[in-house]
């Protein structure tokens, strides 16, 4: 006999079925894409910091190998750029002080477009709650898309940073920067600013993956007036 | 009748909310039970507790004292994760701005409420396929909800709904957006899964056209029950409905 005793415990409801991480990436993954535009200037305060910062130690790295070589033709050049070739680092507390507070002016924009894209979609993170999604998915959905947003700024700004660095030093010194190219700092600065993008990216995503998953699912029955 | 018959066992429930200084009574003891297999609606003016009530079932929101049962199980015992199960496997949410995912198309939409299932994502979108198409829409299966008439997009919550075949569908205005000939085709639908699938359907109301479609009328005034009519019992006269004149 198959029938459902009288007075059933809460034992017999069983746990809800958590979402894996693939799953929600690729549910992520679409949102970030048809949002794209919004994605796209959520992502632009990573592009422009990292690409400042990338471009500041690529710039720095090229110019010291540029030294190194103590060319008279290329040293003559170099004191035209501006740059002090008897100094031995270059790096000033100005430039330090600048990269910082772009890094913080980036991580303030991150955190502020995506807790103004949960405050956008509070009727959304509702409804999948109805539907029987549990906290730690939202969690997982939102941390992801912030991450995800921030991982492609990042690599966006490298390339902008990388780019833009070649492109003015060759302006300078002509065939110099390239036939002398600096491989291992430069591998080695862009290292820095992709571990320092994606730092800033996760830190950035968490505060509003929690507050999204605190949302109450009575949230969706609200009507908008 | 048996315990066993009733798929929805309000008992006593009340609810007081705190706003600054002074308490609130959306609900004074109200209790209704609803048989397995029924449509029921909830009829009642803005204010009425109706709503509150309606989240208390859906296991949205908690009483203050007394209980709500589901299939036998106090929803209050339930920790949130079981709750998440029930909202995923027993119940159905239909709402009334439709409240699809903007970002997704019909078929995603349907296939997420298959998905946190814990049904394959390959499989879910089988399914939703399979269940859009009983509502009609198989030929809308790609578009956006944006691309749809609102009658459409409510076709599609109601294929969300039903997707992980549930034993209620709790409908909170589900013709309240829509045009009188679009909404008589929702009431319609949702009565064909009644019919088809066996689901108990409870509605909120104020829409007269539902009436005629239900098992079971409730009305709900001031937090408590009214009173509550049988098919058949209703008198509809025009120009009112069982002594009550239209506003």
């Amino acid at each position: 006999m198959d029938e459902p005793s009288l007075s059933p415990s809460s034992r017999e409801i069983p746990d809800q079925y958590p979402i894996p991480w693939s799953v929600a990436f690729q549910v992520s993954w679409a949102g970030v894409r048809r949002r794209i535009f919004r994605s796209a200037i959520t992502m632009l305060g990573v592009v422009l910091a990292i690409a400042l910062l990338t471009y500041m130690l690529i710039t720095e790295s090229v110019t010291d190998a540029l030294v190194a070589l103590n060319l008279d033709d290329l040293n003559l050049l170099l004191q035209k750029a501006g740059v002090d070739i008897f100094s031995a680092s270059r790096v000033d507390s100005m430039t330090i002080l600048l990269i910082v507070l772009s890094l913080i002016t980036c991580l303030v924009g991150i955190i502020n477009a995506m807790l103004m894209s949960v405050t956008e979609r509070i009727r959304e993170i509702g409804t999948l709650k109805c539907l029987g999604a549990l906290d730690s998915f939202i969690v997982k959905s939102y941390f992801i898309e912030s991450s995800l947003q921030g991982f492609l700024g990042t690599l966006l700004g490298m390339i902008i940073g990388l780019v833009v660095a070649i492109l003015i030093a060759t302006i300078h010194y002509g065939r110099y920067p390239l036939a002398h190219f600096p491989w291992g700092d430069a591998l080695s600065a862009l290292g820095i600013a992709a571990l320092i993008g994606i730092l800033l990216s996760i830190v950035a995503s968490i505060a509003p993956a929690y507050w999204a998953a605190r949302k109450e699912p009575v949230e969706a029955m609200r009507v908008e007036e | 009748m048996k315990e066993n018959d009733f798929i929805v066992q309000v008992r006593n429930v009340s609810k007081i909310y705190r706003r600054g200084e002074e308490e609130v009574h959306a609900l004074r003891e109200i209790s209704l039970n609803v048989t397995r297999g029924e449509y029921v609606s909830i009829m009642g003016p803005s204010g009425s507790g109706k709503s509150t009530l309606f989240n208390m079932i859906g296991g949205l929101d908690t009483p203050t004292s007394g209980s709500v049962l589901i299939d036998g199980f106090r929803l209050s015992e339930l920790s949130p994760s079981q709750l998440a199960w029930v909202r995923c496997h027993r119940i159905g949410f239909v709402f009334q701005s439709f409240n699809l995912i903007p970002t997704m198309t019909a078929l995603e939409n349907v296939a997420i409420a298959r998905i946190f299932a814990g049904v394959p994502p390959a499989q879910a979108r089988r399914d939703a396929a399979e269940t859009l198409e009983r509502v009609g829409l198989g030929h809308r299966l790609h578009h956006l909800p944006s691309q749809v008439s609102g009658g459409q997009q409510q076709r599609i919550a109601i294929a969300r709904a039903i997707v992980n075949k549930p034993s209620i569908i709790l409908a909170d205005e589900p013709t309240g957006n829509l045009d009188l000939h679009t909404g008589e085709e929702i009431i319609n639908l949702i009565g064909e899964m009644k019919a088809t699938l066996g689901i108990t359907i409870i509605t909120a109301t104020h829409d007269m056209k539902m009436l005629s479609a239900s098992d079971v009328v409730f009305w709900i005034k001031d937090g408590q029950l009214e009173r509550s009519a049988r098919k058949g019992e209703i008198k509809i006269e025009i120009g009112t409905i069982d002594g009550k004149t239209l506003a």
